[in-house]
């Protein structure tokens, strides 16, 4: 403590307070886009700061891509032109984006551990605003982790097509939007970090796996392929998974048997349709989010 | 001075399902003015900050701060007031000017004059030398000290401190009551702080002691203690038993033995001393007078000490949702 002892025997060189004296009058959009803006800003420079983060965020989707992605290649036949690997790219780089999104919207349960939270609870601005850039901040950080799995493409045989990336990371925002909002919804009334761990097993986990991210869809039986569909995830890989096979111009036997698409009954699902699912599915999320955490305690 | 600074109570009341929390309190604080809310934890003190700052809704009454009304205009108040809370709120992940520039956007400062304000309020509180540090470096002190910086980043009219010195050692505390009183006397604002320490009441203008969720007294420290109205008078004599004795039989006064010699409470100090020396029989060593501690005060006006009145509020603050959220970090 002696350095604060010096300090105050500094502080005599004080230069004069200006005051700021006006109080803008009224909330307008304005205010909240700013807060929004900081919030999200905060989110971008706080995943800069923690590299390690991002080093052990892609270790787990690197070990479903390379060892699992491997391991099932080698029992399901692919021919000799297409690997499986490059069959479990969209749906590892889904990993990584829902474990990064589900990571950042639960760090408002940490905000709320260590007191962030109640600085930005008592600004004079709305709480949806601050729920809007948490989710803006997270989709970011989610979308960037995805797009350093894209640099991995060359290593499951898929070229870096410039349109290719281009689709993928707009897929990626939207994800990644989606499912920070997910987390969001599941975090905005969690008081304690212990319920964070049920979080994940309770939601998080059967999200992932019955998004049928590291399996094709096609001869699933009717449960699981019922099941797969009520999953909003689904809807995201699926359209990456396309993108992806179109790239490599897959053979349509291949496509058949690995990428067949979703489909409602006997109608297939267009790729558009399936963008508008994920699109209605994040807004709604982020209302849901805006509303629980809006809703006084 | 500007009529609107100033923090206007009355009958405020905050109810937790069967837990009166605050039953209905009642008070004004002037423009300028520091204000104390003294009492021990639990008596209601962070819970009627609480309402006064819009984080939570009264169940009766009403408050205005800054001259806008906490239930009607919320985000009238939060633009008007600066916070200092009893647990910290900062982010240890960024630097404090971060911090700073962070807190700056969300009350949406003019950005020509974030710069320059973020300046002063840093230098104010002596941390200049470590603005581009990361705040999960500096000591508690520090901490607490740019968290005052924060508070008054936006030229609040009212700063609310939640017990700010608490968890901090002596020597701190008494560094943040140098910060404290000299940025009242630069940025001439309202203070509004609770504290359940009794020295630390010393630093207000006007008292309010609080115990149970009701207002128990209220006036200034001095006419506080002058109410309770007696000095406390410590001495040493030759005979101390003697002397003893001799206080009963002449004055009337029951004296305690102490390790140092005797002590007893009698009312106007200064003018008894001369009477003591000229009609006691015992040669007086030393004599002490001291005046009553805020300590005296809160025991005149509740029949308890603070430290048994924390005692026995303990089981009440089990059932306080917010105190058992407090305690579960």
């Amino acid at each position: 403590m002696s350095t604060t002892a010096t300090t105050t025997l500094q502080a005599g060189a004080v230069p004069d307070i200006a005051p700021v004296a006006e109080h803008p009058q009224g909330a307008t959009w304005i205010d909240d886009l700013r807060a929004a803006t900081v919030v999200w800003k905060r989110e971008i420079l706080r995943f800069r700061r923690n590299r390690l983060r991002i080093i052990t965020s892609l270790a787990q989707p690197i070990l479903f891509l390379f060892v699992l992605g491997t391991g099932l290649g080698s029992v399901i036949p692919t021919g000799s032109h297409f690997h499986f690997t490059t069959f479990m790219f969209p749906g590892v780089i889904c990993l990584t984006i829902l474990f990064t999104a589900i990571f950042s919207a639960v760090s408002i349960v940490w905000d709320r551990e260590f007191g962030f939270l109640r600085e930005m609870l008592v600004a004079p601005v709305r709480r949806g605003a601050i729920m809007i850039g948490k989710c803006a901040g997270g989709a970011t950080v989610a979308t960037l982790q995805g797009i350093i799995m894209l640099v991995l493409a060359g290593l499951v045989h898929v070229p870096y097509s410039p349109v290719m990336l281009l689709e993928l990371i707009g897929l990626m925002v939207l994800t990644a939007t989606m499912l920070t909002a997910f987390g969001l919804f599941l975090a905005a009334r969690i008081q304690e970090i212990e319920s964070f761990q049920v979080v994940m097993q309770l939601f998080v986990l059967p999200v992932f796996f019955l998004s049928a991210a590291v399996f094709p869809i096609a001869k699933l039986p009717t449960w699981l392929g019922t099941l797969t569909r009520f999953d909003p995830l689904a809807y995201a890989v699926d359209p990456m998974r396309r993108v992806v096979f179109n790239a490599v111009h897959a053979p349509a036997k291949i496509r058949k048997q690995l990428s067949p698409g979703l489909s409602w009954g006997h109608w297939h699902l267009p790729i558009y349709f399936e963008i508008g699912v994920v699109l209605v599915v994040a807004s709604a999320l982020l209302g849901a989010a805006v509303y629980r955490f809006t809703r006084p305690e | 001075m500007d009529a609107e600074a100033s923090v206007e109570v009355h009958d405020l009341k905050k109810r937790y399902g069967d837990l009166e929390a605050v039953r209905g309190v009642t008070f004004d604080v002037a423009p300028g003015e520091t204000f104390g809310f003294l009492g021990p934890n639990g008596a209601g003190k962070s819970t009627t900050i609480s309402m006064l700052c819009t984080l939570i809704t009264p169940t009766g009454g009403w408050a205005e701060v800054a001259g806008h009304d906490v239930a009607k205009d919320p985000l009238g108040v939060r633009r008007r007031i600066g916070l200092v809370f009893q647990d910290p709120t900062l982010d240890e992940y960024l630097t404090a000017q971060e911090n700073l520039r962070f807190h700056a956007e969300l009350y949406r400062m003019p950005k020509e004059r974030t710069a320059q304000r973020i300046d002063v309020v840093i230098e104010m509180v002596g941390l200049a030398h470590r603005r581009n540090d990361l705040v999960r470096t500096f000591s508690g002190g520090m901490k607490r000290r740019l968290e005052i910086a924060r508070g008054l980043l936006h030229s609040p009219r009212v700063l609310f401190l939640d017990e700010p010195t608490v968890g901090l050692d002596p020597q701190t505390r008494v560094n943040i009551w140098d910060y404290i009183q000299r940025l009242r006397d630069r940025e001439k604002i309202t203070i509004f702080l609770t504290t359940h320490y009794m020295d630390e009441a010393e630093y207000c203008d006007r008292i309010a002691i609080i115990d149970n969720g009701e207002i128990v007294t209220m006036d200034t420290p001095d006419a506080l203690k002058a109410a309770v109205g007696k000095d406390r008078i410590s001495m040493r004599t030759e005979d101390d038993p003697k002397a003893r004795a001799e206080l009963g039989e002449r004055f009337g006064l029951e004296a305690t033995s102490t390790s140092d010699g005797l002590t007893f409470q009698v009312p106007g100090g200064e003018e008894f001393v001369p009477r003591l020396f000229a009609e006691l029989d015992v040669p007086i060593v030393a004599v002490s007078i001291a005046r009553p501690t805020l300590d005296d005060v809160f025991m005149n006006h509740t029949g308890r000490t603070i430290r048994d009145a924390e005692a026995s509020t303990a089981e009440r603050l089990m059932t306080n949702p917010m105190v058992r959220a407090r305690r579960g970090r």
